[in-house]
């Protein structure tokens, strides 16, 4: 991907975000990401990229001082640390004099567009932030630095040949002479940017901060109750509000009494809020709202309301009963969608023959921040403050709900408080839009957890039927895999019945397996409720069932699960997909510069294996289990070791995880993503289920939904990062896919007992 | 009207005694550091300390902060510099950082009331703060860290 990089030094409109006078630079980067969310969506995709639409500035200051403005929303994946890091390293800078601004979701400065046709490259999913914007970034220090340095020679007359930059002054050579970044500001920013050819980018032997643990930037604030995020903003004024929303999605309301509500000390308003028919996208489900002189009264008036709902189409939707037709929808011949060889023919004549059928139900992001929003709308104009993975798209979505043109709308990106997908989705940010246009004040909106639970965009439900053929020597020779799930593009378009080539992507026709005929079909799925994206996405599944799968043949055929799981993988090649006629989306990027490389694949098994000391002895009850996975094009590989109680209480005593995501930036924030993306896939595994009956989520809370706390986390967490010069792939997700079969599979060595069905609750008890 | 001491400076308070100390602190004192998880004690993100215990803001109602003192995040050191608060920045603790206000107030508690927590003393004060991010293995090396300096 190719940045252009643009001296804005003169340019007035930046001064907002900086201060004025200093040296700056914009970065535009070219909009291939927007290719890769069209995809997941399942809409069109694409078109050309602005002339000057810049995505990421840098500035310095006379004082030094080194501003970059981070584009890209801080989750606790480490962001708004990793880029500026590059960026400061190529520039040669003190890294003690760099400032992060985190960047509004702004046309003028931004990408312009909708999310479903033009989706911006400021929307933080994905695990692309690294992929994408580390080269850039990087480019754009060094341009800085050359200009520097041309500043340097100018100000002494001498050849810039002369003339080297070195932490935060350049420096010349034969006198020793030397200037600061800050004195060179007041010629840098007249100069014109370098040919693209004349910029070097430094050796990595020169790393001053890429590849150190580099503290993150907000750890101060975070530790002392500093750090904002979308809940704790303020405006003069300010009126709080909670919404009662449709139990049921695409109910509504068909009357309410809100003599109760309003009679609440602090009540100021209970307003009716329009909702959006099923498919609703990131449009706000509607309901009833109160406003109030704080949360506390608009809760309790929200309380009193006496509602009655129209439930609408949804209000039959069940779970169970769903389930049983997921199974059955798997159990049918579905549109295939990959097939290479004869695998009927293979299947007929196998030796023997392996079938399993996995579950895995619909899961809710849980956020511990939960959606919160605050919106200012006054004169035509809207301003929010927002925990938002996806400016752009709560831009766009806030202009639609109220009527006005995009840029009249500005987004101000707090942190979040966790992300995971949920907050992708600007529902509640419109929500706080349309409140305060009412109103005639700023407006922040709280989801409660119960709101959060109930009214998620959630994962997917899913039925997988899966039937191998092996020879006589045990060797798999025909693979078929059914996947059936409600896709997240019927969240966006109606009568959406197949999962989008982009989620069958995931982890289900690029499977990385040497086997001679395979087959992938996707049987036809109704949504009855919002489906979102979460944290890895369709891996959930996959990883779940063709990773316990593998394990299950490796025992069909006597063999040790490792030993089998590479046999399985092969040698070591790039797997072309194009031959069982795959539409593979390789996560938006390109498969000559990020292939489906099995060796890579085969060196994080090995890996991990042996430093999880694979084969070691255990006592009784324990068990260990692998599982591995590429997706977000990185490589992971996690070994659990499970404990197995008598009365079937599970413990983790240890996990190991091998991990190739390419180029690393800051190893602790990889090592981290790693240890939270086991937590994450524990809790998934363990406990994870949002259940519906009567249309209505049966679980409001962490009481009914668990998640992993301290005491069931595991005793020691191992992350064992392969060190790789190859283009960087994404660290923020591709931690959890493998976890959940690799625990499933040890709870197989320990027990015998094969876990088909998540979550695992009690199916061990007895 | 009751009265009740908060970061040591004393306050009073005319509104509804049932309303609970997290959105006291929160919406009226503007002390957004500790945090909205759950509602019901399940979470552990608005743990602050009542006297010397931790609490959990979001089910306390005001009535029984009255004349009591309550601390924050924003009141656990002038600077910033409590020993949790040193042991979280040492090993780099937080991810989204949403829950540590809570994990921190939870964990000072603890380290004022032994100077040798074991893992299973660590785990039992612990376990009721979430964190989603799953930073659990990094909080439990944080709180021997500030235990064994005897915070």
């Amino acid at each position: 991907m190719r940045a252009t990089i643009t001296n804005v030094s003169r340019r007035e409109f930046l001064h907002e975000v900086t201060a004025g006078g200093g040296f700056a630079l914009a970065v535009t980067l070219p909009g291939a990401t927007r290719v890769a969310e069209a995809l997941m969506t399942g809409t069109a995709a694409a078109s050309p990229t602005d002339p000057f639409n810049p995505n990421v500035y840098l500035q310095i200051d006379a004082d030094g001082t080194v501003t970059i403005v981070a584009h890209r929303s801080e989750m606790g994946q480490g962001v708004r640390t990793g880029l500026p890091m590059a960026l400061a390293d190529e520039l040669e800078a003190d890294w003690s004099k760099v400032r992060i601004e985190q960047a509004i979701g702004d046309e003028a400065r931004f990408k312009t567009g909708t999310y479903v046709d033009e989706p911006g490259t400021q929307n933080t999913d994905g695990s692309r932030s690294l992929r994408h914007f580390l080269r850039p970034l990087r480019e754009a220090g060094a341009t800085a630095r050359a200009m520097l340095e041309a500043a340097a020679a100018q100000r002494w007359s001498v050849s810039v040949t002369e003339v080297e930059a070195r932490f935060h002054q350049v420096l010349h050579r034969p006198s020793g002479r030397t200037v600061a970044y800050g004195d060179l500001v007041a010629i840098a920013r007249d100069l014109p940017v370098p040919p693209k050819e004349q910029v070097r980018l430094k050796q990595s032997s020169a790393f001053r901060y890429i590849g150190k643990e580099i503290p993150i930037v907000d750890l101060f604030d975070m530790t002392t109750g500093r750090a904002k995020y979308g809940i704790d903003q303020v405006q003069p004024g300010m009126k709080y509000a909670v919404v009662a929303r449709p139990p049921v999605y695409g109910g509504r309301v068909t009357s309410v009494d809100s003599s109760a509500a309003e009679a609440v000390a602090g009540v100021e308003r209970v307003v009716r809020l329009e909702g959006t028919p099923p498919p609703s996208g990131f449009l706000p489900l509607g309901g009833v709202a109160v406003v109030a002189r704080n949360t506390w009264a608009a809760m309790q008036g929200r309380s009193k309301l006496k509602i009655t709902w129209d439930d609408g189409p949804n209000g039959a939707y069940d779970s169970t009963a769903y389930r049983a037709q997921l199974e059955a929808a798997a159990m049918r011949p579905g549109k295939v969608v990959r097939n290479e060889g004869d695998v009927d023919t293979a299947l007929a004549g196998a030796a023997r023959r392996v079938t399993a059928d996995y579950y895995v139900p619909h899961l809710a992001h849980a956020t511990m921040e939960p959606p919160a929003a605050l919106a200012v709308v006054a004169d035509g104009r809207c301003e929010v403050w927002a925990p938002t993975q996806n400016p752009q798209g709560t831009r766009d979505t806030v202009a639609k709900v109220l009527g006005i043109p995009s840029d009249r709308v500005r987004v101000n990106v707090s942190l979040l408080g966790g992300g995971f997908g949920r907050k992708s989705k600007p529902d509640f940010i419109a929500e706080a839009a349309l409140l305060s246009r009412e109103v005639g004040a700023p407006v922040k909106v709280l989801w409660t957890r119960d709101d959060d639970m109930h009214h998620g965009y959630y994962h997917t439900v899913a039925a997988q039927h899966l039937e191998a053929g092996l020879d006589a020597r045990g060797r798999t020779v025909a693979w078929l895999h059914r996947s059936v799930f409600p896709s997240i593009p019927s969240t966006f378009a109606p009568g959406v019945t197949h999962a989008s080539d982009g989620e069958l992507s995931l982890g289900c026709v690029d499977l990385p397996y040497d086997i001679p005929n395979i087959r992938c079909e996707n049987p036809e799925a109704e949504s009855h409720v919002r489906i979102g994206w979460y944290r890895s996405v369709a891996n959930i599944q996959h990883a779940f069932a063709v990773n316990s799968f593998a394990s299950e043949l490796a025992h069909a055929a006597g063999r040790d699960p490792k030993d089998y799981l590479l046999e399985l993988i092969g040698p070591p090649r790039h797997i072309d997909l194009t031959r069982g006629g795959v539409k593979y989306m390789n996560y938006g990027d390109p498969i000559d510069l990020y292939p489906v490389d099995t060796g890579r694949l085969r060196k994080v098994v090995e890996l991990v294996a042996e430093r999880a000391g694979w084969g070691r002895k255990l006592v009784a009850g324990r068990g260990l289990g692998i599982g591995v996975h590429r997706s977000f094009v990185t490589y992971v590989a996690t070994v659990v070791e499970v404990q197995v109680g008598k009365a079937g209480e599970i413990s983790v005593p240890r996990v190991d995880v091998a991990v190739d995501c390419g180029f690393v930036v800051n190893p602790d924030r990889v090592r981290s993503q790693m240890e939270g993306a086991c937590i994450m896939g524990l809790s998934n595994s363990l406990y994870g289920q949002v259940t519906f009956r009567d249309g209505r989520a049966q679980q409001s809370n962490f009481n009914d939904y668990p998640v992993v706390r301290i005491n069931a986390a595991p005793r020691e967490t191992r992350i064992h990062i392969v060190p790789s010069a190859d283009p960087p792939g994404g660290v923020g997700e591709p931690g959890v896919p493998p976890l959940g079969p690799a625990l499933c599979n040890a709870i197989f060595a320990a027990t015998g007992k094969r876990i088909r069905n998540l979550p695992i609750g009690g199916q061990l008890g007895a | 009207m009751l009265t009740l001491r908060v970061n040591g400076v004393e306050r009073t308070y005319g509104g509804d005694p049932a309303m609970p100390l997290l959105w006291y602190l929160r919406d009226e004192l503007g002390l957004t550091g500790t945090k909205f998880g759950c509602g019901m004690a399940l979470c552990g993100a608005c743990t602050v300390h009542l006297d010397a215990g931790a609490i959990r803001s979001c089910v306390t109602p005001m009535a029984a902060a009255a004349g009591k003192s309550v601390t924050t995040i924003e009141g656990l050191s002038a600077d910033g510099n409590h020993p949790v608060q040193r042991a979280w920045r040492e090993h780099n603790v937080p991810q989204c950082g949403y829950c540590q206000s809570g994990q921190i107030m939870q964990a000072a508690a603890l380290v004022a009331k032994t100077s040798k927590a074991s893992d299973s003393e660590i785990d039992a004060a612990m376990a009721g703060n979430i964190c989603r991010c799953g930073t659990y293995a990094r909080i439990r090396a944080a709180v021997r860290a500030a235990a064994g300096k005897g915070a």
